[in-house]
């Protein structure tokens, strides 16, 4: 029973970060049918940006709850406006060309910032400072959860309540439904299109850049490389929960998270993918539109 | 026009024809060393530090007076780590009457050449080629090589493992990769042979996977009082970094693939007390620091990859023939097994199999951020 509640919170961890990168992917797709490949890197740029800030406040000797929430915010900025401009180079002159056009650039894009990163911060591992301090009440429950798995979990719960308080109570959260059930339509009754979609961007791309932070933070390790895997994961987490759909990404990440964490315990970590894409390709079979998505897909 | 090609192409068969004699009246009056190995192509930056290891050993022996009063005389030829040219390579220099030979480079390349020269008495010396098979199956009594093969880096883990730390339960952990399972896999098979202790967790992690702590958990149920790891360092960095957060202070050993600084840089403080095998250290060795020295006042740049284990191969090829007084398969192969040569990568001479004796794995430990040898 113990090793259950061991595995079962590790898997809640990594599900939580899976769904927090996921939730970028279904936003982007719920608004304009896009799957936006160059989310990943977004993911890594943020982490970076932790790491950079981070080491700059820590050598100006700031405390470190400061160094924490700083380095989140320059992340959060940051990543944003990379997706806001990704958005605008990449896919904004692209949006009525075929379908296959922007997904091509979308690749294009991971490509090149991958790349960028790579010359601009060489491909080693760099150590990321451990922003998360061990809580001393935590001691004794350790082995079950760590404190890094602890703020994991409730950040990830947090910004999940701040999303679904925008996207529902908010003027630009109504704009945004509105623009994913009919994107002529929210432009005909005078919704700024353009302003909604880089706003997707911008919130996706913040909520990918907090999760490079808690991640990189949890595992102490970066380099230019980290946002493909990540990136593949969360995108199939998207799609496991019904790409659109935003509590079907949460519901993805974690279930995902779990089973790979599952297969690793009980059976073996070399199947560790071979379960999740497995039950990826089972879904998908019985369930093509994903757990959450409906058939005519509802977005945002 | 037609004619003046067939004219020409009667000259050059006749020019062929008389070149041959040449040659086979050459072999007398020279010894010929053959160097073969990658010196083009994109693992050129193995190969061309042994050729430039070969010329510095033959100038210096040949400013001496050469080898029982024959100079030595180099014979340079690419192979580019494929098998498939290495068989042409290798029938090249046999035919031009080489000797020995120092290389190939590559175990895949090297393992296609060697019946080449088994077929024609040559003896051949890698500096690089791991593979165990090379010298173990007993196919090949004309290899030799003067570094230490795959398995000998897992021996050396297993063995401190059980007799140093006392270790009664392992868990052996891999990245899945080619290097890292093979290491993994012979850890395994010594620890299960030894019956000192026990396997109680085989397993591989995925590279690059946000989180290993699943595994982590799983290390620590199975009671393991050590984990042998095989792979690289980012993912070595991880568990540890994991395993050292769930307090699970159970021995952490790996291989050459962690023994490097970044490990220590990007771990950190988790990194305390981690053990890895990693080739031994020559930098005390006069020999060795003769040879970095004598690469760096001939090209002006520190020595690559495999610099010093070919600097000792061709040392102890040109000093067995010198002591056999002969290029003969034989005499060379009884030369290289009695005679112990000092050369840069220790004093060494060659078990039955063709491994030199002398050169090896050390383990080091982690301690104040840097890799200390255990003694």
């Amino acid at each position: 029973m113990e090793y259950f509640i061991e595995l079962l919170f590790s898997g809640l961890t990594r599900g939580a970060i899976y769904a927090l990168i996921a939730l970028g992917y279904t936003m982007v797709y719920g608004i304009i049918g896009l799957i936006n490949f160059a989310h990943g890197e977004i993911y890594m740029i943020g982490a970076f940006t932790a790491f950079i800030v981070s080491t700059v406040l820590s050598i100006l000797g700031f405390p470190l709850l400061a160094i924490i929430v700083l380095a989140g915010l320059a992340a959060a900025v940051w990543s944003s406006a990379y997706g806001y401009t990704v958005e605008k180079l990449a896919y904004k002159p692209l949006r009525h060309a075929p379908r296959l056009s922007p997904l091509i650039s979308a690749i294009g894009m991971s490509i090149f910032l991958q790349n960028y990163v790579l010359l601009a911060q060489t491909s080693d591992f760099q150590p990321f400072p451990e922003l998360i301090p061990e809580f001393d009440f935590m001691e004794p429950y350790i082995q079950y959860l760590g404190s890094s798995d602890m703020v994991i979990l409730v950040v990830t719960t947090v910004m999940m309540i701040g999303l679904t308080v925008l996207i529902k109570f908010t003027r630009i959260g109504k704009a945004m439904r509105a623009t994913s059930q009919d994107r002529k339509m929210a432009m005909l009754v005078g919704i700024n299109v353009d302003r909604v979609i880089s706003a997707t961007f911008i919130v996706g791309s913040a909520l990918a850049a907090v999760g490079g932070l808690l991640i990189a933070s949890h595992i102490g390790q970066i380099n230019f490389f980290i946002g493909f895997i990540a990136g593949i994961k969360a995108f199939t987490a998207a799609v496991l929960g019904g790409i659109g759909s935003i509590p079907g990404a949460v519901l993805g990440g974690v279930i995902l998270g779990l089973t790979e964490s599952f297969a690793t315990g009980y059976v073996s970590s070399d199947y560790e993918d071979v379960f999740a894409f497995s039950l990826l390709v089972l879904i998908l079979i019985f369930k093509p539109s994903g757990l959450l998505g409906k058939a005519e897909i509802q977005k945002v | 026009m037609k004619s003046i090609i067939v004219k020409k192409l009667l000259a050059a068969t006749v020019g062929l024809a008389l070149a041959i004699p040449t040659v086979a009246s050459a072999a007398d009056d020279t010894i010929k060393l053959g160097v073969a190995g990658a010196h083009s192509g994109d693992l050129a930056s193995y190969g061309l530090p042994t050729v430039n290891a070969a010329k510095l050993v033959v100038a210096d022996i040949n400013a001496r007076g050469g080898i029982n009063g024959k100079k030595v005389e180099l014979l340079v030829e690419d192979d580019v780590c494929k098998p498939e040219v290495a068989t042409n390579t290798a029938t090249k220099l046999v035919s031009s009457g080489v000797d020995v030979v120092l290389g190939h480079i590559c175990s895949g390349a090297t393992k296609a050449a060697l019946p080449i020269y088994k077929n024609a008495g040559v003896a051949v010396m890698s500096p690089s080629a791991t593979n165990p098979e090379l010298t173990q199956s007993g196919d090949y009594p004309n290899f030799f090589r003067t570094i230490a093969s795959d398995d000998a880096q897992a021996r050396t883990q297993v063995d401190f493992a059980l007799d140093i730390r006392n270790l009664k339960k392992i868990a052996v952990v891999h990245d899945k990769g080619d290097y890292g399972k093979g290491l993994a896999e012979f850890a395994k098979q010594f620890i299960e042979k030894s019956g000192k202790a026990e396997v109680v967790l085989f397993e591989g992690v995925t590279p690059g996977a946000v989180d290993y702590s699943a595994v982590v958990q799983k290390i620590k149920r199975s009671g393991a009082d050590g984990v042998i790891y095989g792979g690289y360092h980012p993912e070595a960095s991880k568990i540890v970094t994991q395993m050292r957060k769930k307090r699970i202070k159970i021995d952490f050993i790996s291989g050459d693939g962690v023994k490097d600084d970044t490990f220590i840089k990007v771990a950190g403080k988790n990194a305390e007390g981690v053990y890895a095998t990693g080739a031994k250290d020559n930098s005390t060795n006069p020999l060795y620091t003769a040879a970095i020295e004598a690469h760096k006042k001939a090209y002006g740049e520190d020595p690559g990859a495999f610099y010093d284990s070919a600097h000792a191969g061709a040392v102890a090829l040109l000093n067995a023939i010198e002591k056999a007084g002969s290029t003969d398969l034989a005499a060379v192969t009884k030369a290289l097994q009695d005679n112990e040569v000092a050369t840069a990568v220790g004093k060494i001479h060659f078990d039955k199999n063709g491994d030199a004796v002398g050169v090896g794995f050390a383990v080091y430990q982690v301690q104040n951020g840097q890799y200390v040898e255990v003694k």
